[in-house]
């Protein structure tokens, strides 16, 4: 699609995962987008309380937005919101802590390739965030270990990382990607709450009426599984897991 | 690339926020061409700003003394305390002439995606500044943005306990605005904070 002036133009859906600020009054946005993976682009002038289209482009925001090719980044022209799950989860800060963790996970697995999958889980969890359907730190594990295992890095949480036989089992060991029985067990693998390794699963599974039923102890144990799985994967941690612990 | 000082010159300036190379090397050239005591008395203010030039032990806003004008100025309502984000937003607000309490200033807002969290703001510092002093009003300015709001719901959280009537700016539509343009967001916080009028 191009406009009169033959500059290529085009339409996409996305959810706005942070934005930075550029000069003056402008922000480079950057946005999950349905169809197209991550984008980022020059939102000019919404720093200006005059700014028409400031407010839709938070994070949290889902919109449709028109864009049009610049020369190093793309330029925000037109925005619609579609939902806004900004407010209510703002209005609540363990769920924007929470909130804060979704996006920066998403924003990070969504560097190099997505898929409209990502997408969905993305929207389904700021979703459930925003109506407060369950607790903000388990919504938030949750989500990152559905992202993980989209992005092709599935923690098995039932069979044995080693030899697949079924579990439960109580080890884990983030480098081979989850639970290992006593026979494959290296010295270094963790030895976890039985209840943890329920939870985790339940929590990669959606099974929400087993996550309601953990106790602190499990939940704090399987923030703490998932932390180390996303550091591994990603590399470096994530900047607001730290500010989550240290509040 | 130029020689020696010049380049060092273009280097410094292309550091400065919203400064590129481009604009770095234009301003390197423009101070070489002016008057020698113009350029003479941009780096004595740069020296001075650096030396003379800190943060209010009080509030935290910038002042070149250890207090700052509005927290040493005993005409200033001591009993009001309006929080704000950057020493910027205390200017802001002192040109509407409609507050004449005292600030804080909390040095952002937070946001943990930017690693910024109540630890790295001085959120203590105004904690203890309320328990101490007869301050019994705390408005909360922070910017009408995600961060902004987050501080806002943080403060009003960590002020719940204390004995203090916190308010929250209102937010709605710009004055000299047409209401057809307003976006969905900013009409709906309007009508959130509508005040009866009879």
């Amino acid at each position: 699609m191009v406009d009169t002036f033959g500059v290529p133009q085009f339409k996409e859906e996305g959810i706005v995962l942070r934005t930075h600020k550029l000069g003056e009054t402008d922000r480079i946005i950057t946005l999950l987008s349905k169809n197209s993976g991550q984008i980022r682009a020059v939102a000019k002038g919404v720093r200006k309380t005059s700014s028409k289209i400031g407010a839709r482009l938070e994070p949290f925001m889902a919109v449709e937005a028109q864009f049009y090719k610049g020369k190093t980044l793309d330029v925000v022209s037109q925005v619609e919101s579609i939902a806004s799950y900004g407010k209510q989860i703002v209005a609540d800060y363990d769920s924007y802590l929470a909130g804060s963790r979704i996006l920066e996970t998403a924003e990070r697995l969504t560097r190099e390739t997505s898929t409209t999958q990502h997408y969905q889980l993305l929207t389904g969890a700021l979703r459930s965030l925003s109506r407060m359907e369950h607790q903000p730190e388990l919504i938030a594990v949750s989500y990152q270990l559905r992202a993980l295992a989209i992005s092709g890095w599935t923690p098995s949480f039932d069979q044995c990382s080693g030899c697949q036989v079924e579990g439960p089992h109580e080890r884990f060991l983030v480098q081979v990607g989850g639970a290992v029985c006593e026979n494959c067990a290296p010295p270094e693998a963790t030895r976890l709450n039985p209840a943890t390794m329920i939870l985790l699963s339940a929590l990669i599974s959606g099974d929400w009426a087993q996550v309601e039923q953990a106790d602190s102890f499990s939940a704090e144990q399987a923030q703490g599984i998932t932390r180390a799985f996303m550091q591994w994967h990603l590399e470096r941690g994530l900047k607001s897991m730290n500010i989550t612990e240290s509040r | 690339m130029y020689d020696g000082v010049i380049q060092d010159l273009i280097d410094e300036l292309g550091r400065l926020p919203g400064v590129g190379p481009k604009s770095a090397q234009r301003i390197a050239f423009h101070l070489l061409e002016v008057e020698e005591d113009q350029a003479s008395k941009l780096a004595t203010v740069l020296q001075e700003v650096r030396s003379k030039v800190r943060f209010c032990e009080e509030c935290g806003n910038v002042s070149e003394e250890d207090k700052c004008n509005f927290c040493s100025n005993p005409q200033r309502d001591q009993t009001t305390i309006c929080v704000v984000e950057e020493s910027k937003d205390v200017q802001a607000i002192e040109r509407t002439r409609e507050f004449r309490g005292r600030y804080h200033v909390l040095g952002g807002a937070i946001s943990p995606i930017a690693g910024v969290g109540p630890d790295q703001l001085r959120i203590k510092q105004l904690l203890t500044r309320l328990s101490d002093s007869a301050i019994n009003e705390v408005i909360i300015a922070t910017n009408p943005n995600l961060e902004g709001e987050a501080t806002a719901t943080y403060l009003t959280r960590m002020l719940g306990s204390m004995e203090i009537e916190v308010y929250k700016l209102a937010s709605g539509l710009p004055v000299g605005g047409d209401l057809e343009y307003a976006d969905e967001v900013t009409l709906g916080r309007a009508f959130e904070g509508k005040r009866r009028v009879n």
